[in-house]
């Protein structure tokens, strides 16, 4: 029975911590050769949803579906066809470079010749072949990160779970990172993606959800999500005159008074946008595009988080 | 009964603590050679003087041949101990290897069962090491000697597995003072190691009975010299109940601990 079923699928997922709701009944389905993004701010519970997803954490109710199997009874089966990039570094710093990849390939029981074939193939891809000998603790950052991914790929998952995979990384390592995981999109993997960076889900994600507090605010794709929530074009003016706020009030724009800035969200890019530059901005006016970013702002609020 | 969820892939774990220990296995051979070394000198050359023969199952033997098998025991009760303690702990708490580990294929009760285990191996090492040095210095005369072996591997489960309980339970690595103080170093001293237990008074005697040590030092005895006090199947059964008793306790401990 082969049939259609979808990587990942989660019904009314719950996760307790005592009295403390960190994922309240949480509904997602991740399709076949999708990545698919999980935003929300610090402690919205993200980890909590992919532990619970890599049968790490037991639900405390609802069901989670992989490739059609139940979390709770397949785990095994489901774990050997699944590679994850946890939030933390979880490198094994007693071994080298290569020995990490080779020993996490004798825990899903790959032939030796098999391992060894795919650890050099997995340093070439990652850029750390001449890294081989080293020990993990003499990584950068940005090595220490590509090498958790190359590990999550060792058996050659069918999913891929990436917790933040590129956060504390330097913009070259990231963008590197980010054409590694293109690259893996390309040929078919399905992945799912947690990240503060706006601008990454952006750019790698075809859908996602934005969560909060443990429950999911939207779902969509990033352009869908742009469209509804931020509109097209943004105009944010510093320190905004008194006669702008009202005008913008009187025109009923969507907009967001900050203590020092005024953002509106325009759709209309040109009447609306050209108005205000005219009567309004005679300096301090920046014109931009709607971004994932104000998306998650306008609805995550702006206030600081644990 | 809930399914153990133990299978063969466990021995990755335990292979991945052979490869580290093999990296430095010149110092980690170093120990088992040497301290026995020192025990000796200082106990058996430098005490025996004071001590003279002791009286032990209803033999007068020298101090030193007295106390040769219990650095055996001892050695198997600290490689397995201080591996599941201080070194586990380090890889669950500091290094994550556990948490890397539960997101492959392997169950928890692989990981924990594997890392007594490797605690286990360690003893066995020590105790071959050992073996073959108070041989050389001829305190071994019985062909069962080399039974001191599996025997290594058994003492070291049990006290692979208390460590392990420990760990369970110690909220921080500077909190297993607390067992060794209190668990390890009663034990060490009184378990009829350095002196017969038939020197202690009798509530005391019954109370170093309940000493997994006491039944092994007993048994290195009994393979080494072929004298020991107690009897041999009930110190291995008694061993062997220690040893599954606080295995099942350190699942527990440690699923409780590591599964959120
Ligand atoms: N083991 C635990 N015991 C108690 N509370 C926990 C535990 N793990 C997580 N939490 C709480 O659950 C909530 C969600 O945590 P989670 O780690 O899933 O958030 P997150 O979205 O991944 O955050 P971040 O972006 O900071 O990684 C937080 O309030 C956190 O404090
Ligand atoms: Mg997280």
């Amino acid at each position: 029975m082969s049939g259609e079923y979808p990587i990942v699928e989660a019904e009314e997922v719950t996760k307790k911590f005592g009295l403390f709701t960190a994922v309240d009944r949480v509904s997602l389905t991740v399709r076949k050769g999708e990545f698919f993004g999980l935003l929300g701010p610090n402690g919205a519970g993200k980890t909590s949803v992919i532990r619970m997803m890599y049968g790490f954490s037991p639900l405390s109710a609802g069901v989670m579906k992989v490739f059609g199997l139940d979390i709770a009874t397949g785990w095994r089966e489901i774990r050997q066809q699944i590679g994850v990039c946890q939030q933390d570094n979880t490198l094994d710093p007693d071994l080298s470079v290569e020995k990490n990849l080779l020993v996490f390939a004798g825990y899903y029981r790959l032939a030796k010749s098999l391992a060894v074939e795919r650890t050099a193939e997995l340093l070439n891809f990652f850029a750390l072949s001449h890294k081989r000998q080293a020990q993990v603790y003499h990584l950068s950052g940005g090595m220490a990160r590509r090498l958790m991914l190359a590990r999550a790929l060792i058996n050659d998952p069918r999913l891929v779970i990436l917790d933040e995979p590129t956060t504390g990384l330097d913009p070259q390592s990231r963008h590197q990172v980010w054409d590694k995981l293109r690259e893996l999109r390309a040929r078919g993997l399905t992945m799912v993606l947690t990240t503060h960076y706006m601008e990454e889900a952006a750019i790698l994600c075809d859908r996602l959800i934005i969560m909060d507090r443990g429950m999911i605010l939207v779902e969509g794709s990033p352009e869908e999500l742009i469209g509804i929530y931020a509109g097209k074009s943004i105009i944010e003016v510093e320190t905004p005159g008194p006669e702008l706020v009202a005008f913008v009030k009187q025109q009923q724009v969507r907009h967001e008074e900050l203590p020092t800035r005024l953002i509106i969200y325009t759709d209309e890019e040109d009447q609306l946008g050209r108005v205000i530059r005219e009567r309004f901005c005679f300096e301090k006016c920046i014109f931009r595009h709607g971004t994932l970013e104000d998306v998650f702002l306008r609805l995550t609020g702006r206030e600081l988080r644990e | 009964m809930k399914s153990l969820d133990l299978s063969w892939r466990l021995f990755g774990v335990w292979r991945r603590n052979l490869i580290v220990y093999r990296r430095i296995w010149k110092v980690n051979f170093l120990v088992p050679l040497f301290e026995p070394l020192f025990y000796l000198a200082a106990f058996g050359v430098g005490l025996s003087g004071l001590v003279g023969e002791v009286l032990y199952a209803g033999e007068e033997i020298s101090y030193i041949r007295f106390i040769a098998p219990a650095l055996l025991a001892t050695a198997i009760m600290f490689n397995a101990f201080f591996e599941t303690t201080y070194a586990s702990f380090v890889r669950m708490y500091y290094q994550k290897t556990f948490d890397a580990m539960l997101a492959t294929p392997l169950s928890l009760n692989e990981v924990i069962t594997a890392e007594i285990v490797w605690g286990a191996t360690k003893s066995l090492l020590a105790a071959a090491i050992i073996l073959l040095v108070i041989t050389s210095l001829g305190f071994v005369n019985s062909p069962l000697a080399l039974l001191v072996l599996p025997l290594a591997f058994l003492g070291g489960l049990a006290f692979g597995a208390a460590g392990m309980f420990f760990t369970g339970i110690t909220p921080s690595i500077d909190m297993f003072n607390l067992p060794i103080f209190l668990f390890v170093t009663p034990l060490f001293l009184f378990s009829g190691t350095f002196f017969p237990v038939a020197g202690l008074p009798p509530w005391a005697q019954n109370l170093a009975l309940l000493s997994p040590l006491y039944h092994l030092v007993e048994l290195t005895r009994y393979l080494t010299m072929g004298s020991m006090e107690a009897g041999a199947l009930t110190s291995i059964g008694y061993l062997a109940v220690f040893a599954l008793v606080f295995y099942f306790l350190s699942l527990k401990t440690m699923r409780r601990r590591l599964i959120k």
